[in-house]
């Protein structure tokens, strides 16, 4: 049982101290999967719970986290002058992550989802001469806090409700049969707050201002791994909490899940900035994680560890282009392939991949999470819908490739002193992870089976 | 024969594949052109020594399989059965002629195009190979990839939205398909080896009762009729043929609507027998609607090129309904026409190329009196043109003759009405000829010479295949013999 490694907090970490950290505790949580044995133990009672399945996530989290830094790194000095402010920031996000993904009462997943918040309203604000970023981040605050504490009731209810007067959420035995009143208004409530966290219909609204408002190094990492990260913490609640409640939640969840994906994949079909798109973009991928919620088996958590992987780096990769854009609406990609034909072809890898076309991890992820919501075996619809959805999302997610290779621009569309070799390098490797975990996915999923 | 670990199926897929990533590397476009025609040529090669070691299981990876995701029980299972090897063997022919009678245009950034035909090649191949069903639907999209770039990038001028349409009405098929796989894939019987299996021996002893077959039948049969296209999903076929570069218009009619068929034929038909005797009406008269109502708008058509793919949508309708007439002459007559069809619809492609070349110029009513100027091109089309028709003595008049005589012997009507889009077939067809060929010279054809000798070495082969197979058909009977039989197996 330990924590996920220990946590540099240093004030002054320059992106090196950083980037080490992070492999530091990358090859800590290998070691500890391969061998089974953890390598720093801090008694907490119990709280926290490592097993392979959440060790994995955090390894995906964190590497996901290691090629933002070296994508991101030198971007984050066009934000504003406290750059070790931000990775001190980033890094107490990466400790709430590791936390949710951990948690084992429900007072700790509180925490965790707290220390996420927290540092993200600041990051959203950081532009501070941005007056859509203040607005942003105060949107954020409100909204957030007011989840925060509708989280907080639920947990509360909770608390009251089980017989065993426990916050640990293996110990509630809630049993299969009709739930309890107050077990069933603790269950709603902790449902919305998460919904909320990860964006899901009818609770999304806050996603599109935000993550436009934010600087885009920032929605770069909102929109990843604190994403999936929240995902996970939602599911592994549900599945440890409430599983054996299931068949009187999921029609709730499906409802959600469906109108998360056409909300979602509707929206963006509408939007001329690719920032706010692939906001939209993210409330679709979110229905489709959504679907593991639903399901809820084996299957689905594999599938979600992949599909935080999968969906992850295509948002870095996005994202780290988008900030070197001029223009972020969707004729300002007009004849990239010209210009930067490397830069257009790992994007068009990465919108390959979210649209989920085979030999990309997004495809692996999709065939995961419709396997596991068609074993699931109910509500057959919302497998339908979301095919048919993710038929919608490659209208919007070609319309980039088609602006990037068929249509022409004589003018320069990126900052080009910006773009060093490095980085292209760095893009083209997540652009080859992206096509190695697409043919061989085992390569994340056996972790899940040490 | 000792296994030499070479096996046509796998050297069929992985050839191309290998060779159009190479392609991608070079910058000389003469180079890459020559590289393609190359490599095309050496996949017929393949293809061919996989038809002349056709009695030999062992290379044709009839038993072989590698594991590839384990958790899930994907195998990369590959093999070539006769109606495999038929359908290879057509994308095998089909490349170097492509190549060959397109070998004078000259293209932007040429080895991006060359390369991205040799992975359509690759993704063909693999769909006609794979006996594995996600397997088989990674390849039916890797095939659609590469043809969605070449038409956006090399296109007419409206290609980004015909393309689009194109890809967009694809791609939804292919994810309704793809639910259903996994719907199947669930309900497999569990082996000693894994719980559920995607193999195709798993997927027909598939545990199905009879509502699931019924709609699981529509979501295979919408992608695959959305790939043929059949009546009502074809809107996106005139458009996608009209803007794509003649080179991809050609595998695309040529070969990538065999795709259609032929899953029809592989997935659709053993997996839901219950569904398929269910639904066979539905689907004939849906075929035969298709026929008519394309032949009437083929008719109209004052495009060469939209006047070919109408008629392709005919001729299609015409072989989606011999299939679900369930009877084995009618299967015969498929496969036959499958190849037929494609040779055929090639040839009339290159000589709309050829014609488009050199007066820049598909109007029906702006051409005229090109015999006059270039007699070998009209004696080709000619040729070529009735055997678009079906006359006797060419290769399609074989297999709509089997096609017509199982839909007579399943209804007469439905056969009569069927039997209209024939005659329709002789009047654009003939008026095409007589409008464009003969008739008045006019300006612009004025200045046509006649073909060159590589473009009359390639339509001199189409059109012996075509005399040969008419008045031979035998060979091919023979090869596609033991996969009717078995499609038919869960009918008798």
């Amino acid at each position: 049982m330990m924590l996920g490694g220990a946590f540099i907090k240093d004030r002054r970490t320059p992106v090196y101290l950083g980037i080490g950290g992070l492999l530091a505790i990358l090859a800590a949580c290998a070691v500890e999967l391969k061998t089974g044995r953890p390598l720093l133990v801090i008694d907490v009672k119990d709280m926290l719970h490592a097993n392979s399945f959440n060790l994995t996530f955090i390894m995906v989290a964190l590497g996901c986290t290691l090629l933002y830094f070296l994508l991101n790194g030198r971007d984050f000095e066009k934000v504003g002058p406290h750059v070790s402010e931000y990775f001190a920031l980033i890094f107490f996000i990466l400790c709430g992550v590791s936390i949710v993904a951990t948690f084992n009462t429900l007072l700790m997943l509180f925490l965790g989802i707290e220390i996420i918040s927290i540092p993200l309203y600041i990051l959203t604000g950081s532009d501070k001469r941005n007056l859509k970023s203040n607005e942003a981040a105060l949107k954020y605050f409100l909204m957030g806090s007011f989840s925060t504490g509708i989280m907080l009731l639920g947990i509360a209810f909770m608390y009251g409700g089980n017989v065993m007067g426990t916050f640990f959420i293996n110990n509630m035995n809630l049993g299969s049969g009709p739930m309890p009143a107050l077990i069933g208004v603790g269950l709603v409530l902790l449902m919305v707050s998460m919904s909320f966290k990860v964006s899901a219909a009818p609770f999304h609204f806050w996603t599109p201002d935000v993550y436009d408002g934010a600087p885009t190094v920032f929605t770069s990492f909102m929109a990843s791994i604190v994403k999936v990260a929240s995902f996970f913490a939602f599911v592994r609640l549900f599945e440890s909490a409430f599983g054996t409640l299931q068949s009187q939640w999921q029609t709730l969840v499906a409802v959600i899940t469906a109108a998360t994906l056409i909300i979602g994949n509707l929206t963006a079909v509408f939007q001329q900035s690719v920032k706010r798109m692939l906001a939209y973009s993210s409330i679709a991928q979110a229905g489709f994680m959504l679907l593991a919620l639903f399901a809820l088996n084996d299957t689905a958590k594999e599938g979600l560890v992949l599909y935080a992987a999968a969906y992850s780096l295509a948002t870095i990769g996005l994202f780290a282009v988008l900030v070197k854009m001029k223009d972020y609406t969707v004729d300002g990609f007009n004849g990239l392939s010209k210009q930067q034909p490397l830069l257009a072809l790992t994007v068009t890898i990465f919108l390959l991949s979210l649209t989920g076309i085979p030999l990309t991890a997004g495809f692996q992820a999709k065939f995961y999470m419709l396997w596991a919501a068609i074993q699931n075996g109910h509500h057959f619809w919302l497998v339908i819908l979301a095919v048919l959805c993710a038929a919608i999302s490659a209208y919007y997610y070609f319309r980039i490739i088609q602006a990037m290779y068929f249509r022409e621009n004589s003018e320069t569309v990126m900052n080009e002193w910006d773009i060093t070799p490095s980085f292209k390098y760095l893009l083209l490797i997540t652009a080859v992870l992206i096509i190695v975990l697409g043919i061989f996915p085992n390569l994340v999923i056996d972790w899940l089976h040490y | 024969m000792q296994n030499l670990g070479i096996r046509f199926p796998d050297l069929l897929i992985w050839f191309p594949l290998i060779a159009g990533l190479a392609c991608f590397i070079m910058r000389d476009e003469k180079k890459s052109r020559a590289w393609a025609l190359f490599s095309s040529f050496i996949t017929l090669g393949i293809s061919v020594a996989s038809w002349l070691n056709a009695g030999n299981p062992e290379l044709n990876g009839l038993t072989f399989s590698y594991e590839w995701l384990k958790y899930s029980g994907v195998n990369f299972a590959v093999s070539l059965d006769g109606m495999g090897r038929l359908l290879t063997g057509l994308t095998a022919i089909a490349f170097p002629v492509i190549f060959i009678s397109t070998y004078r245009n000259s293209y932007k950034n040429a080895s991006v195009f060359f390369g991205l035909m040799l992975l359509a090649q690759s993704g063909l191949m693999g769909v006609f190979c794979a006996t594995d069903a996600l397997l088989f639907y990674f390849f039916w999209e890797l095939a659609l990839i590469p043809v969605y770039f070449l038409c956006s990038r090399w296109g007419g001028e409206k290609r980004i939205q015909a393309t689009f349409k194109f890809f967009i009405y694809t791609f939804t098929g292919s994810l309704l398909m793809l639910v259903g796989i996994i719907y199947v894939y669930l309900h497999t019987v569990p082996t000693a080896f894994s719980e559920h299996s995607f193999s195709m021996r798993a997927f027909h002893a598939a545990l199905l009762s009879p509502t699931e077959q019924n709609w699981l039948f529509w979501l295979f049969f919408i992608a695959f009729a959305i790939k043929m296209p059949v009546f009502p999903f074809h809107t996106w076929q005139p458009d996608t043929y009209e803007q794509a570069p003649a080179a991809t218009t050609m595998v695309l009619s040529g070969i990538m609507v065999k795709m259609g068929l032929f899953a029809v034929i592989r997935w659709l038909l053993p997996v839901f027998p219950l569904a398929v005797v269910h639904f066979d009406k539905a689907v004939i008269i849906l075929s035969v609607i298709g026929m008519i109502y394309a032949s009437l708008l083929a008719m109209k058509q004052d495009d060469l090129k939209r006047l070919v793919a109408y008629s392709s949508i005919a001729h299609i309708g015409l072989m989606s309904a011999a299939i679900f007439t369930l009877k084995e002459v009618g299967m015969q007559g498929v496969m036959f026409q499958m190849f037929s069809h494609g040779i055929n619809i090639i040839g009339m492609w290159i000589i709309i190329e050829l014609l488009e070349r050199q007066t820049g110029i598909r109007k029906i009513s702006e051409l005229g009196g090109v015999a006059h100027k270039a007699p070998v091109l009209t004696i080709m089309l000619v040729v070529i043109a009735l055997a678009n028709i079906a006359l006797p003595l060419t290769n399609a008049f074989v297999g709509e003759f089997m096609m017509f005589s199982s839909l007579f012997s399943y209804n007469v009507w439905i056969a009569t009405i069927a039997g209209i889009s024939i005659i329709l077939a002789a009047v654009y067809t003939l008026n095409m000829v007589q409008k464009v060929f003969y008739g008045e010279t006019v300006p612009v054809t004025a200045l046509i010479r006649d073909i060159a000798w590589h473009e009359k070495f390639i339509l001199a082969v189409l059109v012996l295949i075509i005399f040969v197979l008419g008045v031979f058909p035998k060979p091919v009977i023979d090869l596609t013999l033991e996969s009717v039989k078995a499609a038919l197996t869960r009918f008798s």
